[in-house]
């Protein structure tokens, strides 16, 4: 991209000059530094770029991004982003997010900024905690969670978030790691180049209320028994084994032999997108990360703005004409 | 044909109430008879009243749906106290308005509907129309279904839709009554049905047979006349306090050179401003139909923070949801009008009806000290001149705006002298470009002196790039700081810089320049109180009228114009919001007068209290 070597931003200039304030070992600081990294690939000047978040640990992310920025209220940042995004075209908006903030308080935004497909890369730091608060469970804790909310284990059945998203019609859908700096970036490029609402859900450890959550995945004895790495057009295996999809189940499977899917992100049925999010539920048993679904529809924000170019086109006369033209329809009666 | 000849009597004022089934089409009616009224130069105020339910059952009372419409060849204020012709479709018509009329009122009923079954549903065990129970009334009994059937005979529509055109029969019988002309129904009519010319033949058909049948039965032997009313020289349209907020907006787009952002959730009695502003995509106006409340304001909010005028369009429990969204507005010190069409609660309460009872909740209904401004339309097309002025101050001051429509303004209608677009109030406004700062840096907090405004520094300007949040945020930087004399200051200045937005004085009416007792309303009640203080005046007492359209920050001078008077009334459709403030405010005994009926208050019911108070202090 000429742009880019016309710009020649570095991860340097994606840096504000706010002290950072999570706690030492966060796995947020990663995902930061990952995204500073990957900012300048993007080829597009600083101006143009706007962090939107909620309220959370992870929703303070905007302040140290030397871009555009809103630290906004708990759960609300879909909606704001939505609301910017629509009405500026122009602008490269990403919203960051906790499990609590976007599946919470704010699980209804969420929801509809996806099926509307709104042009917004969304990031959900996912440390299955409430951090800010100092501990509580959150929708994405596994049931039986012992925190100081729930001293005798949580009830409740969590959310899969990848599987939330595919059933709010979401077109595009994956999933990273905080310690995998290179697969986050490399998500994180395929989200920003997508068209429309981009679903990133990113595993973080908080390693104060939550350590090691994500350890079967992420430590390398266990790991590669446990994680299913997807690759676009590569057959889907994990450790020695295969995942099939078995004749007349309606879910995948993951099994010795038989013959691996070869994943593509792009069927349009989200039925198997959905299958793959299946596979892990909260104990990590067999995780896929990397991108689910991809596939196009238009977004949100073009078919608005479509309809007031549209609009536009075809009135005549400046606005104060048509404004006059305007108050003076219906009915009208003179007094002289 | 030859009619018989009519005698003609010269009004100077009527109030007509339709009254009929929610499927009637009585709005319709009343909304055509105005129109008409309207071509013919008439003062006219209206007040639509329909139940909440889209089609309680048939004939019941809770059914019944009313327009009323007062018109005049003076200056009018309000909708009229009580109707002098009641047009009752079906005996729950008649029940349900009976007691709102003054002995003498004319009243037509349609007999056809006063069938057993029908009088018994509402509690009638003998028909009104002959125990003698209506003597005081002259009633006009009219078989309006038979008679539109009738005409329609030959039509070839069903019975179905002949029925339906009772409603232009009526219309058409009362056209003929008033010497209305009739033009412009039927070329609505023409609009309405364009798909389906049989319909447009067959209404105007029962509309023609409605004239002709005043002209010529002997049931009807006067003919009335009001003339045109002296108002000042221009060009007018009718139009609902909701039409004219919607335009208020779209004039802001135009003035102002930005895109509005609409995000709404719709709500009674508010919807009808995102239906109508979703129609002006060609002003660079788009509405966003939210999944809820909070989202409408959170869009509204974004598309502020990229450089829109953000609107977000509500009614009182809407805006209870978007109360942290205004806090966080506050304190981006971002402009965001929020408009809330008051109807009566708490909670669900009665959605089709009137109160101003969210005047607490607009100033203090939000967390932490949360200060913007506040402003009241005082009638129907006042809403025009309220949304634009809500959007001056939220773009010159950089602060959100709620405007406190009611249902009152929101659905009544009146004359509106159409405002010149080059004399409407210059909105544009100045994104920062540049650093602010000698050193070349850029301070998103940094203020104007004269507005205490912050830049609007939107995404996209290179070399401005800047975070915001609810965080507390120090001066100047907007850096995130728990620093407590900061945060004392901010706090102060964030009250600082609403309570110093310049508002007009407010003005006091008092020809006699006599009075010892001042009337301060605000908001929707400006009519009623109007029209009871001219009465009152027009019987030589004395008495003072100020009304206040902004409630925050309040006129400057407000203290010494109360201070003036012996004694201050302020009514109210609430338990007593603005007295409340004045009191604490300004230390001045101001006495509440209160109605929660979810109807507004009448002239007569204003007249008779005010009367009491300027005789017996
Ligand atoms: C309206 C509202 N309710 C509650 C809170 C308190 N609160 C702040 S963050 C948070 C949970 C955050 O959890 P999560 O989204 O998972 O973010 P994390 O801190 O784990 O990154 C809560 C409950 C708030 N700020 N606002
Ligand atoms: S509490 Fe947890 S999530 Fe929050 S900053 Fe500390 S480690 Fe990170
Ligand atoms: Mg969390």
């Amino acid at each position: 991209m000429a742009e880019t070597v016309a710009l020649k931003l570095t991860a340097k200039d994606f840096k504000s000059d706010q002290e950072v304030r999570w706690c030492p070992g966060c796995g947020d600081y990663s995902i930061l530094a990952a995204m500073q990294r990957f900012m300048p690939e993007l080829g597009i000047p600083r101006e143009k770029i706007v962090f939107v978040s909620g309220i959370g640990c992870s929703s303070r992310f905007p302040y140290y991004m030397n871009t555009y920025g809103m630290h906004s209220i708990h759960g609300r940042a879909p909606a704001i982003a939505t609301g910017l995004s629509a009405s500026r075209p122009d602008l490269n908006v990403w919203v960051v997010t906790g499990d609590g903030d976007a599946l919470s308080i704010g699980g209804n935004h969420l929801i509809h900024a996806l099926r509307r497909n709104v042009n917004l890369k969304i990031l959900l730091f996912n440390n299955r905690i409430y951090g800010l608060t100092k501990g509580q469970y959150s929708p994405t804790s596994e049931i039986g969670k012992i925190t100081k909310s729930t001293p005798t284990g949580s009830a409740d059945t969590p959310f899969n978030p990848l599987s939330l998203a595919l059933g709010a019609e979401a077109t595009f859908v994956a999933r990273t790691i905080d310690s995998d700096a290179k697969h986050l970036q490399s998500v994180l490029r395929a989200a920003a180049e997508h068209e429309g609402s981009a679903f990133v859900e990113i595993y973080q450890n908080c390693n104060i209320f939550n350590d090691g959550a994500f350890d079967l995945i992420k430590d390398s004895t266990t790991r590669d028994a446990h994680l299913i790495r997807l690759e676009q057009g590569e057959p889907i295996t994990v450790g020695n084994l295969n995942v099939v999809h078995p004749e007349g189940s309606f879910g995948l499977k993951v099994q010795e032999g038989g013959t691996p899917l070869i994943h593509d992100a792009t069927v349009d049925d989200p039925a198997y997108a959905f299958a793959l999010s299946r596979l892990s539920g909260s104990d990590l048993s067999t995780t896929p990360i990397g991108v689910f679904r991809s596939v196009k529809r238009p977004s949100y924000d073009e078919i608005v703005r479509k309809q007031v170019l549209d609009a536009k086109a075809q009135a005549t006369g400046t606005p104060e004409e048509m404004l006059d033209g305007l108050l003076n329809a219906g009915d009208t009666w003179t007094i002289l | 044909m030859a009619a018989p000849a009519k005698r003609v009597e010269r009004l100077d004022r009527v109030v007509i109430r339709f009254a009929g089934d929610s499927g009637d089409g009585m709005q319709l009616t009343g909304d055509r008879f105005t129109s008409e009224t309207a071509q013919l130069g008439n003062d006219i105020s209206t007040l639509p009243n329909f139940p909440a339910e889209i089609r309680a059952p048939a004939g019941t009372l809770p059914g019944v749906s009313s327009f009323q419409v007062h018109f005049a060849d003076y200056d009018i204020l309000t909708p009229g106290d009580a109707p002098n012709v009641l047009v009752a479709m079906n005996p729950a018509a008649l029940k349900a308005n009976v007691a709102d009329l003054p002995a003498g009122a004319d009243i037509i009923v349609n007999t056809d509907e006063f069938t057993r079954r029908n009088l018994a549903k509402v509690g009638y065990a003998v028909s009104p129309l002959e125990d003698g129970s209506l003597d005081e009334f002259a009633i006009h009994p009219v078989a309006l279904t038979s008679l539109t059937l009738g005409a329609l005979a030959e039509s070839g529509v069903s019975k179905k839709d002949g029925e339906r055109a009772k409603n232009m029969f009526a219309l058409g019988l009362l056209s003929w009554m008033y010497s209305r002309p009739f033009e412009s129904t039927l070329r609505f009519l023409e609009r309405k049905f364009a798909k389906r010319p049989d319909l447009v033949a067959a209404n105007k058909t029962a509309f023609q047979a409605g004239w002709n049948y005043g002209e010529t039965t002997e049931a009807f032997s006067v003919r009335y006349e009001i003339k045109p009313a002296k108002m000042p020289p221009g060009t007018y349209r009718n139009i609902t306090g909701n039409q004219a907020l919607a335009l208020g907006l779209v004039a802001s787009a135009v003035r102002s050179g930005l895109p509005v952002f609409l995000g709404a959730y719709p709500i009674t009695p508010a919807s009808d401003i995102l239906h109508e502003l979703s129609k002006h995509k060609r002003f660079g106006v788009t509405t966003m139909q939210a999944e809820d409340e909070i989202a409408a304001i959170g869009a509204a909010l974004g598309a502020a923070y990229g450089g829109a005028l953000g609107v977000t369009t509500t009614s009182g429990p809407g805006v209870a949801l978007k109360g942290e969204t205004i806090s966080l507005a506050i304190a981006l010190e971002l402009p965001l009008v929020i408009v809330d069409v008051q109807r009566a609660g708490p909670s669900t309460g009665m959605p089709t009806k009137t109160e101003q009872a969210d005047l607490n909740m607009a100033l203090f209904g939000r967390h932490g000290e949360a200060p913007l401004a506040v402003i009241a339309p005082k009638s129907p097309s006042d809403c025009f001149h309220a949304a634009l002025e809500a959007a001056r101050i939220a773009l010159t001051y950089r602060t959100p705006v709620i405007l406190l429509s009611d249902n009152y303004v929101a659905n009544g209608s009146e004359p509106w002298l159409l405002p010149s677009v080059s004399e409407l109030p210059d909105l544009r406004v100045d994104f920062a470009t540049a650093p602010n700062t000698d050193d070349g840096k850029f301070l998103p907090y940094l203020r104007d002196p004269e507005t205490m405004a912050r830049p609007w520094a939107v995404p996209g300007t290179p070399g401005l790039e800047h975070r915001i949040g609810g965080l507390e945020k120090a001066d100047k930087t907007g850096d995130i700081s728990y620093d407590p004399a900061n945060h004392e200051f901010m706090v102060r200045t964030r009250q600082a810089r609403i309570d110093a937005i310049p508002v007009p004085d407010v003005d006091v009416e008092d020809p006699s320049e006599a009075a010892r007792v001042l009337v301060l309303g605000w908001g929707s009640t400006y009519g009623p109180i109007g029209a009871a203080c001219r009465a009152l005046r027009q019987r030589g007492l004395t008495i003072a009228q100020a009304h206040l359209r902004h409630l925050s920050p309040l006129p400057a001078n407000l203290g010494e114009v109360l201070r003036a008077y012996d004694k201050v009334v302020v009514p109210e459709m609430n338990l007593g919001q603005l007295a409340a403030v004045i009191r604490s405010r300004y230390l001045v005994d101001a006495v509440p007068f209160n109605q929660i009926s979810g109807l507004p208050f009448t002239a007569a019911t204003l007249e008779s209290m005010l009367e009491d108070v300027v005789k017996n202090g």
